[in-house]
This record gives structure tokens, sequence and C-alpha cells, in this order.
């Protein structure tokens, strides 16, 4: 499988990305050369083996599950700490526009 | 549009609902899931979706699915998997959706409605389980025409969405079933249902074909159907506009179209808005999901008696009509309620009667739910009981009733204070009956003379005598033999 210029611009709309047109350029190759390998990997023939998703295989059924209780929440201004432009209690953002 | 023309199609409608689970905690974080407490106050680096932070799942929440599931007749998957769903918006802080994609929780169910006269089943495909988004605010701010605020307290509440087959036949059925689905969740407890809260959430997928075709049509998906008369008048304009539009030989656009209160209408979204590709793929950060048969057997044992099997017995056991029967279980309070009047002695039709009638009116007026009734199970049992052995008559009841649900005193006192007693002594009603009679020659005369109706006449004067405590049934008797016993 090749990749096209056009699968590199459409997995960048995806990622909400701009590129350039020599990015695109650079991009399809550097892409084109991780699937490549990918393709290398399919050589291999796994018919007959579970997918993996996850490396943890787990001891037990849930290892890792919590029952419904609450802990302490952070108070309003940690949450919102980090907001680059804070309203009044809430995270302000551009306003959702619409793309053509 | 002609009757004739709509009864040429068929629509065909298939449902995704969205229930928010009741919860105390979200999905993969100890935060509350509490409705309307003040923005971004239940939130930790989990559901913030800061650098770092695992999620680790709520049993309950999957427990809560189970039994729904289990309800809606569904096979209950010995191992599922979550999965990411990715989407880029403001209200998603991770930039991706825990949802669950080709292993859910539980599929392949089905449940049964009415569907004009008789009984369909309707087919679930799916159950499963997922993380809510937060809150966008695009109204009601000085800025609001050049930003959007988020609250992201509901981010990771969990949600159940139940996804049906294309099964439905009309915006009636759709309509049925979505109140069946929620009367089965109110049962099992696992969410409150409430739709102004969006703990109830409704799409639909809708197209239409020509009736005895097998092949479906173009469909739309139709959202924004936040209360049941939305869903069903959105559904009736959607089939329409498609039938519409394939009579002038047009073809139906497969999009997302919007309901819109206001105008009545639906419109289509843009398609690109919403033309994505989320790439789901396996939650790396969370294990597969194992559903030992324990775990399942425990949900199982949580579950109640569920509204058909309740209307069922309902008729079997207490001689209910059907639609009683329906109208005590479509709600679990309501029939609890209606099953302590009867252990509490109360001959059950008479109880549902009053239940559905006298009650339901009076709670009903004064804006109450049946869990909030001041007039408990045992003491209407008690006044069915007086009227039942005649102490008071129906009429006076209805009164007592009254008085009852407005001061919260029992039967006995709200009769001792007020006088009242059925009066079922001949003797008495015999004394008042003679002296009406000797009073009022001119009706005796035209009673005498043929004219049945004047009788209704006498008994109503008796019954104004007696202050309406007379049995009226003992009264009728008694004035027919005294009136021909008259001498002319």
């Amino acid at each position: 499988m090749t990749l096209t210029e056009d699968d590199v611009r459409y997995v960048a709309e995806l990622a909400h990305l701009e590129l350039t047109g020599g990015e695109v350029k650079l991009f399809k190759l550097q892409l084109g050369a991780i699937l490549e390998y990918m393709q290398k990997l399919n050589e291999l023939d796994t018919a007959n083996i579970e997918p993996m998703a996850q490396v943890l295989g787990p001891g037990a059924p849930n290892p890792s599950i919590r029952a419904d209780r609450n802990v302490p929440c952070f108070p309003q201004e940690i949450a919102l700490a980090n907001a680059p432009d804070p309203g009044p209690g809430l995270f302000r953002v551009p306003s959702v526009i619409e793309r053509e | 549009m002609a009757a004739g023309i709509r009864n040429q199609y068929e629509v065909v409608i298939g449902l995704e609902v969205h229930v928010q689970l009741l919860t105390r905690s979200k999905l993969f974080c100890g935060c509350s899931t509490r409705f309307g407490d003040p923005p971004n106050t239940n939130t930790c680096p989990v559901c913030l979706g800061l650098p770092g932070a695992l999620p680790v799942l709520n049993r309950d929440a999957v427990t809560m699915v189970m039994k729904a599931a289990l309800a809606l007749n569904c096979v209950i998957n010995p191992q599922s998997r979550f999965a990411r769903k990715n989407y880029f918006y403001p209200d998603l802080p991770k930039g991706y959706q825990i949802s669950q994609y080709d292993e859910p929780l539980a599929e392949d169910g089905w449940l049964e409605i009415e569907a004009g006269g008789s009984r369909k089943r309707i087919g679930i495909t799916r159950v499963h389980l997922e993380e809510d988004a937060g809150k966008s605010l695009h109204e009601g701010f000085p800025d609001s025409d050049r930003a959007s605020y988020i609250d992201l307290n509901r981010s990771g509440t969990p949600l159940m969405e139940i996804v049906t087959e294309p099964d439905l036949r009309s915006p009636e059925d759709a309509h049925e079933f979505l109140t069946r689905l929620k009367t089965i969740m109110l049962y099992l407890e696992v969410s409150d249902c409430n739709m102004e809260e969006g703990s109830l959430r409704c799409d639909a997928n809708a197209s239409v074909r020509r009736a005895g075709s097998a092949v479906l049509g173009t469909k739309t998906e139709v959202k924004n159907l936040n209360s049941f008369r939305f869903l069903q008048r959105a559904l009736a304009y959607e089939s329409e506009r498609q039938i519409e539009l394939l009579e002038n030989g047009q073809e139906v656009v497969q999009e997302t179209r919007l309901w819109d209160s206001r105008e009545q209408k639906t419109y289509g979204m843009r398609s690109k808005e919403f033309a994505h590709d989320y790439r789901y793929f396996p939650e790396p950060d969370l294990l597969p999901l194992v559903i030992t048969a324990d775990w399942k057997e425990e949900a199982r044992s949580q579950m109640p008696e569920l509204p058909d099997a309740r209307k069922q017995r309902f008729t079997r056991d207490y001689a209910l009509a059907d639609y009683d029967a329906a109208q005590l279980t479509s709600s679990k309070a309501l029939a609890g309620y209606y099953e302590e009047v009867v252990k509490a002695g109360a001959e059950p039709k008479q109880a549902a009667n009053w239940t559905l009638t006298e009650l339901l009116h009076l709670l009903k007026e004064s804006k109450r739910e049946i869990a909030a009734s001041p007039v408990p199970a045992a003491s209407l049992a008690e006044l069915l009981r007086l009227i039942a052995e005649d102490a008071i008559s129906g009429k006076m009841g209805k009164e007592v009733l009254a008085e009852m649900f407005n001061s919260g005193k029992s039967a006995p006192n709200v009769m001792a204070e007020k006088g009242l007693k059925q009066m079922s002594d001949p003797e008495e009603i015999t004394a008042a009956a003679r002296e009406i009679i000797a009073a009022n020659p001119k009706q005796t005369g035209q009673y005498r003379s043929g004219k049945a109706a004047t009788l209704g006449w006498f008994v109503g004067q008796v019954m104004k005598t007696t202050r309406g405590q007379a049995n009226p049934q003992v009264v009728q008797e008694i004035l027919k033999k005294e009136l021909s016993a008259v001498k002319e």
C-alpha cells in the first residue's frame, strides 16, 4: 500500500493540522516509511493468534476496578488553573466555528 | 399530505438512546455526578484529561448496565472492551471519548411494545457503557458571538447507550418504545431518566420505503429530540418530508438533521460538520472488562419484578382490567402503593379505582408524586374498609379522602370531626321518608300516576334532610316501598 498526498491531507484534517505543500510531500515520505515497516510485520501469519490490545495480562478478572464512591474534587480555581483564558468559573474557548 | 399517499409508504425507525446512570461517582474517577453544582467544581485530573491521569472503572456502573441489558433480554458478553472514539470538541478535554465499539458489554436483545392493538418485539442491537462529555455554553454571555464556555462537571459521567434495530414503524411506535424503556429504567433504578436534565437523550434514524418493499430507504439521523413530544413530532415531520421528496422524484440525502422545536421542523446540518472518522481503537489504559458468572448473577439478583410481569400479575391475582393494571404499573412507586393498600385489606378492584381516580386526581391537583402522598396506603385501606362496611357512602368517602389528603388525618378522625357517618338504619330512614312523602302530596301523586322519575327527586330530598348521611340505595328501596303504600 502506497500512501498518497490525499491520504496525508485527510489525516491532517482529522488532526486539525494545516500543512504546506512541502510538508505534505515530506510527511508522505515519512508516514510512508512507517507504514512500509508495518507491512513487513504483516508478513507474519497471525491468523490463529488473538489480537492483543493490552500488554498487561490480567492475573484475575478486572484487577483494576473501584466501588462507586466519591472522592474530593479540585476546587474550581485549581480546575481552571491551566486554562489560558478562563471566564466566570468556566473555561473560555473561541466559539465553536463550523468548519468549511 | 394526503393520507392516501402516506399509506403507500412505510416508515422505518431505529433509536439510539443515551441514559445517564444513577451512580454517585463518574465512570472512571471518584468525582461527583451531581447535577446543578457550580461549574467546574466536580473535576479531577482524570475527567479534566490532564496528562498522566489514568481511568479506573466504576464497578457499579457496569452492574447497572447489566441489569438494564438483562431487562432488555440481551446477551451479556463475558468479555468486552473499551475503545477510544477520537474527535475534537472543546467539551471533550482528552480529545477522545472512552466508549465501547466492536465488543460491547451486551447485545442482541428485544423489548416488546404495544402497536396498534397487538404486541411487537423491537430488537435491541447493543447496550454499551461510555463516558459523557462536558457541557458547552454557547449563549447568554456578553461575548457569546465569539466565545463559548465549558463546564466539565459532566465530563466522565457514566452513560449507557442503547441502540435498537430498525424495527419501529411509526412515530407512535417510537414514542411507545421510549416510554416503556423509561419505565423499565425507573423500575431498575439505574437512571432518573430526567429529560430536562439530559439524563435521557434520544436520537433517531428514520427512512421511508414503498409499502411492501424489502429494501431500506436512505436514512437520516435526527438529533435534538429532548422530549417525548419532540420525538414523535420530529419523526412525523421527517417521514413526511422524505415521502414528499420521493413523490417529487427527488432523493433523500443521508445526513444528520436537527429538530427545531420552535420552527417545528428538522433541518440538515452541513454534512462536513459531522463527517467524522472517529479512528476507534482499543483503549490502552483499560483492561478488557471480564464479566464473571457471579457478577452477572449479582446483577440479576438485584432486579425487581419488571413492569410487564407486574402488570400480568395484577390482572391475574387481583382480577384487574388490563387498562387499570397498565396504569397502576406505569410507575414502580404507584404499583407499590397499590399493593400496600391491598395488603392492608382493601378489596383489589375498589383499591384500584380509588387509587387511580380519587388519589391520583388529588395528587395531580397538588402537583405531588405518589411517593409524597399525604395519605399513606394503610389509611386509604382503612377508608375503603369503612366504605365497604357501609359506615359511610362512597360519595362521602371522596370528601373524607380529600380532607385526609389536606390534613394528613385518618379516616375515622375526619369522620368524627365532620360528624359524618352513614345512616343505614332502616327505621331512621323510613321515618325521614314518611315525613317527606307526607309534606309533598303533589310529587307523591305524580309518582303514583306513573312518573317514575319523581323517585329521584324524593331520594334527593331524603339525602338532604339526612345531610347526605343516608345510604342512597337503602333510601331508594324504602321510598319505593313507602310511596306505593301511601293511601289515595
